[in-house]
């Protein structure tokens, strides 16, 4: 079982964002930089894929030389080796991105190095595309479910199951097969210290994409103005709760 | 003219596909030009009286015994079958699961960029458009080139209201051509499960945890509290990363949207991720230790106390109240 796992690196922010000065980048100096929540999951989906049947996992990622910071969190939690297709894809479209990554998958299956399973995370936390995953399977002419929460490897291929409106949705595939995971059926581990011992020591192939960049068409980004706080302290403690439950009155939430 | 994929549900089109299908009407208001919706599976019964309200001049209808259940690229051949007929300018979607999905599949077969999220599109002889990033705490601006433009709607972004002028829909029923890899990834069965926090996304009330519940015992407060005011019970991120409460119970970008009456925030520190689930409630009282927390500044109302004496005593009185 050949496992790859894309990955994105997005800034930490979890306040008020703040952006460069050009008005055309998030400004991470003050937050860092992390793996997007979806592909947390989908690391440790494949780290528990290979520790179940065998075979080696592979993460990622398309960017500058600084994405190998995320790529070694992913190296510590037990993927095995890393891919940097190296370029500044900060103007790069959804689609070369996926363009760049199918290129990476079919250049290696050329040399005998073919992958079962390739991960991404359902959407990025930053720009929130919804379709690398889509755009690579589309490429490679592989099947591709997206928004998956578990997944189980089996005889015939990969079970796969995601929320949808009427229940747990069960999708069953063979192999070669792309699944954009979801935040929420397994918690990602913890790194232990031989774990990071091990992620530096870890081979990383770097490649350099030959594609023609389409370009996200990008103008600028803009953060809505800040509203004014008009909150009512309705009261401190225990005391409050009459005051509260004279709201719920109010906004018609209480029968008598 | 502008084609909108709209998604039904039993009681006919789903709330964010008429905001699509609204917002297609203001694009076509600019260009001059007819608003088409394509309907995939099932019945189009209730929902050409809803697309008539909103304008639609044609509902496609496309049916076929294998469009009953789900497959992605097969719902994108659909599409692509109408795309390729009828040449619109613009193909809308819901940003929604299926929606995202649906139209990324069509992106990828026609090589033309994807825009999720907007909440607005400037149509002209250079289209531009704007979308939500970071959940909606910020905005991109950016320029959509070539036809078709193909464009996924953020949720809530407009009120959906009838049109000026009601239609009456032709419905065209045609039956796509499918191929055999359309339907390798399809919706063998539908197990029965937590599900996708449908009730929580529909409730009036949620009353929701964050770290300051403390740990996974210690919900009986909050879970007692939406019972009295029938709510259902939200968390955050952390909540269910501690493996304090189930994962269909969460709200934020990566959980469930949710857009209650009241939303009561306990313990909830209001993190951009929380906010983008919870920004649509109507009313949000949050109770906080910490007067200074980002969603003590977005809330409506707040009460400054630890919810473990708050919350119970809320409870204690709600109960005097309401007992004869």
């Amino acid at each position: 079982m050949n496992i790859l796992v894309s990955i994105k690196r997005v800034p930490g922010a979890s306040g008020r964002i703040t952006l460069t000065d050009d008005a055309q980048a998030v400004d991470a100096r003050h937050v860092g930089y992390t793996l997007s929540p979806h592909e947390e999951c989908a690391v440790e989906l494949a780290v528990q894929t290979v520790e179940a049947h065998g075979g080696a996992a592979t993460v990622l990622s398309v960017g500058i030389e600084d994405v190998i910071d995320q790529m070694r969190d992913a190296l510590s939690v037990g993927i095995g080796s890393g891919i940097l297709v190296e370029t500044d894809a900060s103007t790069w479209a959804p689609g070369d991105v996926a363009h760049a990554i199918a290129d990476v998958v079919t250049t290696h299956e050329a040399t005998g190095q073919s992958y079962d399973l390739l991960l991404f995370g359902n959407e990025a936390a930053d720009t929130g595309d919804f379709q690398v995953g889509i755009a690579v399977a589309h490429r490679l002419g592989l099947p591709c479910v997206t928004g998956v929460k578990a997944f189980e490897v089996t005889a015939s291929g990969v079970t796969a199951r995601r929320d949808g409106p009427d229940g747990v949705e069960v999708f069953e595939l063979t192999l070669p097969a792309v699944l954009t995971v979801r935040d929420g059926a397994v918690i990602p581990r913890y790194p232990s210290v031989p774990g990071r011992i091990k992620a530096k020591r870890a081979p990383i192939e770097r490649l350099t994409p030959s594609i023609t960049p389409v370009g996200n068409g990008r103008i600028r980004l803009t953060v809505p103005p800040e509203v004014p706080s008009t909150v009512e302290v309705l009261g401190q403690g225990a005391d409050a709760a009459a005051a509260a439950v004279d709201l719920f009155e109010r906004l018609g939430l209480v029968t008598r | 003219m502008i084609l909108v994929l709209i998604e039904t549900a039993p009681a006919g089109a789903t709330p964010l596909s008429l905001e699509a299908v609204h917002f297609a009407r203001d694009v076509a208001a600019k260009i001059g030009s007819p608003v088409h919706a394509l309907a995939i599976g099932g019945e189009v019964g209730d929902t050409v009286a809803q697309l008539a309200e909103q304008g639609v001049e044609v509902i496609h209808h496309a049916t076929s015994e294998v469009l009953d259940d789900y497959a992605a690229a097969a719902w994108a051949s659909a599409l692509e079958d109408r795309v390729t007929l009828l040449q619109p300018q613009f193909v809308l979607a819901a940003a929604s699961a299926r929606g995202n999905e649906i139209l990324a599949h069509l992106a990828a077969r026609l090589d033309r960029p994807m825009a999720t999220n907007c909440v607005t599109i400037e149509p002209g002889s250079e289209i531009t458009a704007t979308r939500q990033i970071w959940g909606g705490a910020a905005l991109e601006e950016l320029r959509l080139d070539g036809s078709p433009v193909l464009v996924t709607m953020a949720s809530h972004a407009v009120a959906v209201e009838p049109a000026a002028v009601a239609s009456s829909p032709e419905v065209v029923t045609f039956t796509p051509a499918l191929r055999d890899s359309d339907l390798v990834a399809r919706v063998v069965r539908v197990e029965a499960g937590e599900g996708g926090g449908s009730d929580l996304a529909a409730a009036r009330v949620v009353v929701g945890g964050g770290r300051g519940v403390g740990g996974a015992d210690s919900f009986d407060g909050l879970l007692e509290l939406a019972a009295l005011l029938g709510g259902t019970l939200g968390v955050s991120r952390v909540v269910t990363s501690q493996g304090w409460r189930p994962h269909h119970e969460q709200v934020g970008q990566t959980g469930t949207r949710i857009a209650p009456d009241l939303y009561v925030a306990c313990g909830i520190s209001g993190a951009i991720q929380h906010m983008a689930g919870c920004q649509s409630a109507k009313t949000i009282l949050a109770i906080n230790t910490d007067a200074g927390a980002p969603m003590v500044a977005k809330a409506d109302y707040a009460i400054i106390g630890n919810l473990h004496e708050v919350v119970p005593a809320i409870n204690a009185e709600l109960r005097r109240r309401t007992t004869p």
